[in-house]
């Protein structure tokens, strides 16, 4: 089986996400950005894992799942905190923490 | 029991009535206080005593107990142990410390009684006490410097026992200071002389010094003029006498016990228990020598013009003590040690008496404004005689034959000694003229109206009481004196400690009588058996040449008293005015304390100053601390400025980041 073709879509997608991390002001995007830059690493996980014939890349990747669904909570529960707290949904705006 | 159990027992006798009175402030009533305290003292008289019974119950030659409890150290060639030396020599300092002390307690006892600060005056009291009995009965040089700062520190404490009287704070200060100075003299004459002996015991050390010093070696004659510096600040002799005048400050009972039993006497004791190291270095002993008569002529000649009845005394003991030391120094050794005692009897009978008159006087104690107490205090006038003829050394009270006998034995030795024996005549010439203006003044000439209101009956009391040195408004509240003044007349303790004293004063003398006994002499000889110039006594037949000579002297320097302040009484102030150079000199104590004033301790506030402004404002505030503040703070400025706060820039500068990571692995495997 060649991997190649898996890296190549998993590295797509991961730059795909790096550049909505970088590009998009809107925390939503940002987040569902880093979704795609996890999964594209999960990609990769699970493709070596099938050419290596073992389990632990699929292992790592359920864990990889896990984190990310934690990440997405806390993050969205922030979004709605900027929210009701009437902020400006934009990361360039919420700069306070700057040194 | 043993010797040693006894002197274990002089020392614990006073350490307890300490604790006990200490730890019983709060419920014990002010008298009962007193009273364990003289007990306390009393006991370790009598310990002292049974010490004298044992140790004359021994072979002569065999008069010498230590005792060791316990082992501080006995490492790297210290051999620092809790050890006592009991011979005839701390026998004797033992006796006469604890007897006279007792004394001084009992007179306490009233004299304080209005006091509110009464229990802590008798625990310090006994503390004081119990340092001097350790200072003498100590075995070794740590022992000892272990005692000598105690004196040092329980005189700061009875100094300045009225705390809030600011003249006597500084009196405890300064003499505070001055002994630890005196202390560091101690302690690095012990360090010269354990350098070369190996060892800080008495007994080991004086077996060691004649092989291992040379004859006035360098380092045994440095040792000797430390130790020297060490007597010189707890005996007040000069230059490091100031403190003594100013401790006057203290209760006149403290004046007592600081002037007759302990303290100043420590200096003579340690001259006279080191007598083998400094025979072995004359030059130091001459220095000792020299020092001592230069104190006597110029505490004398102090004393004359001394307007406060208690600093007049003051000098008197700094003038006696000097001959003490120049007698110990010039091996004169138990005729020092027999003035000692004799002074001990009529120094604390004088101070005594002139607490009783203080009394009278509501706390005054300028003789300008005494006068005419002859009839008012006829009992104090006794003693005060007594105390004052003994001090000039008129036949046949003690005063005399202890006094002459170092004279005699100076004289003896001839050469450069016979110029301190004159020095010494003179200084008892003049010890008779300010004895007796003394006396004159206070006692005779018409009355002052305390002394008529007192002849009828009423004992003076200040409406406002003052602080005799500058004349502030005083509280009677704790730190200062209590309202209640006191005479011997009328107080039944202070009268029997004054009567025997004023026996001893008048009979001590008895022990010494040249040609006839010579008790002293014979019972301190086994301590003084490896003296060369013990040795060298002179006869029975100068003895007594210098004893007539002495009272002689005596007699004339009363006489010229009399004749300027009761013969002719307008004499003192004409001659005040035609000498008024003289007399600035004298009133200013030939500027002593000015002269140290700009020696040391204006410097040390110069350079106390130079430590504030400089060293410590712009070295260690300016460099040292504020640069490192400023270093950090530059720092984190620069690395602030990369906390922008977006978001966009972090996740940038990650990516960079972790690309950059990744790039270089890459390069670096292929």
């Amino acid at each position: 089986m060649a991997i190649g073709w898996y890296l190549v879509v998993s590295a797509l997608i991961f730059c795909i996400g790096a550049g909505g991390v970088l590009a998009r002001r809107n925390p939503l995007v940002v987040l569902l950005c880093l979704e795609l830059m996890l999964n594209a690493a999960n990609l990769a996980l699970v493709a070596f894992a099938r050419v290596h014939g073992r389990e632990d890349g699929q292992i790592f990747a359920l864990i990889v799942m896990v984190i990310a669904a934690c990440e997405v909570t806390v993050g969205l529960g922030l979004i709605v905190a900027i929210y009701r707290r009437r902020l400006p949904i934009d990361v360039d705006e919420l700069s306070e923490l700057n040194g | 029991m043993k010797e040693t159990t006894f002197g274990w027992l002089v020392l614990l006798c006073p350490l307890v009535g300490t604790i006990v009175i200490s730890l019983g402030w709060r419920w014990l009533p002010g008298r009962t206080a007193g009273w364990i305290g003289t007990l306390a003292i009393a006991l370790a008289f009598a310990f002292s005593v049974a010490m004298l019974i044992k140790i004359l119950g021994t072979a002569e030659e065999h008069r010498r107990f230590t005792s060791t409890l316990w082992n501080y150290a006995s490492t790297l060639g210290v051999d620092a142990t809790l050890s006592i030396y009991v011979d005839p020599l701390s026998v004797f300092m033992s006796l006469v410390v604890s007897g006279v002390s007792t004394m001084i307690h009992l007179y306490s006892v009233t004299y304080m009684a209005s006091d509110r600060g009464i229990r802590r005056y008798f625990a310090y009291l006994n503390y004081f006490v119990f340092s001097m009995l350790l200072l003498v009965l100590a075995g070794n040089f740590f022992l000892l410097i272990v005692g000598w700062a105690f004196v040092g520190a329980a005189s700061y404490l009875l100094i300045s026992f009225w705390f809030r009287r600011t003249t006597a704070t500084r009196a405890g200060i300064k003499a505070f200071v001055i002994n630890v100075f005196g202390d560091v003299g101690l302690v690095l004459g012990t360090f010269f002389i354990f350098r070369h002996t190996g060892t800080v015991d008495f007994v080991k050390t004086f077996n060691a010094v004649p092989h291992v010093f040379a004859h006035n070696s360098p380092d045994l004659v440095a040792g000797c003029l430390l130790l020297l510096i060490g007597a010189f600040a707890k005996s007040a002799q000069v230059p490091l006498h100031t403190w003594l005048p100013d401790a006057m400050e203290g209760p006149t009972p403290v004046s007592a016990l600081i002037h007759a039993a302990t303290m100043v006497t420590a200096g003579v004791y340690l001259i006279a228990r080191m007598h083998g190291l400094f025979e072995q270095a004359p030059t130091a002993a001459d220095v000792g020598a020299i020092g001592g008569c230069l104190t006597l002529v110029m505490a004398a000649t102090i004393a004359i013009v001394q307007t406060d009845i208690k600093r007049v005394i003051a000098y008197s003991t700094m003038s006696q003590i000097g001959y003490m030391i120049m007698g110990v120094c010039v091996g004169a050794y138990s005729a020092g040690l027999f003035h000692l005692m004799t002074h001990a009897f009529f120094k604390a009978l004088l101070f005594m008496s002139a607490g009783s008159i203080i009394g009278a006087m509501a706390g005054a104690q300028s003789l300008d404004r005494m006068g005419g107490f002859r009839r008012a205090l006829p009992f104090t006038f006794v003693c005060f005689l007594i105390g004052g003829l003994a001090l000039c050394g008129l036949p046949p009270f003690s005063g005399w034959l202890s006094k002459d006998d170092i004279l005699a034995f100076t004289d003896h030795r001839g050469g450069g000694f016979l110029l301190l024996g004159i020095a010494g005549y003179a200084g008892a010439g003049l010890t008779g003229i300010y004895t007796f203006r003394m006396i004159f003044r206070a006692f005779f000439g018409d009355p002052v109206p305390e002394a008529r209101s007192l002849e009828e009956g009423h004992l003076a009391h200040a409406e406002v009481p003052r602080n005799p040195m500058n004349g502030e408004e005083e509280d009677t509240d704790v730190g200062f004196p209590g309202p209640g003044h006191y005479i011997a007349e009328r107080e039944w303790p202070m009268k029997i400690a004054m009567s025997v004293l004023a026996l001893g004063a008048i009979t001590a003398g008895v022990l010494q009588i040249p040609g006839v006994d010579r008790s002293i002499q014979r019972f301190l000889s086994p301590t003084f058996a490896d003296s060369r110039l013990v040795r060298s006594d002179p006869s029975t037949a100068s003895d007594w040449v210098g004893l007539l000579i002495g009272a002689v002297i005596a007699i004339v320097g009363i006489a010229i008293a009399y004749r300027v302040w009761v013969g002719r009484p307008g004499t003192a102030p004409a001659l005040q005015r035609r000498l008024a150079t003289l007399h600035n000199f004298l009133a200013h104590k030939w500027y002593f304390d000015e002269l140290i004033d700009v020696l040391v301790v204006r410097p040390a506030l110069w350079i106390g100053r130079f430590a504030d402004s400089v060293l410590e404002r712009i070295v260690i505030t300016g460099t040292i601390t504020d640069g490192t503040v400023g270093i950090v703070r530059a720092g984190s400025a620069a690395v602030r400025r990369l906390q922008t706060g977006f978001l966009r820039y972090y996740a940038a500068a990650l990516v960079v980041g972790m690309s950059g990571i990744a790039l270089y692995f890459l390069i670096s495997s292929s």
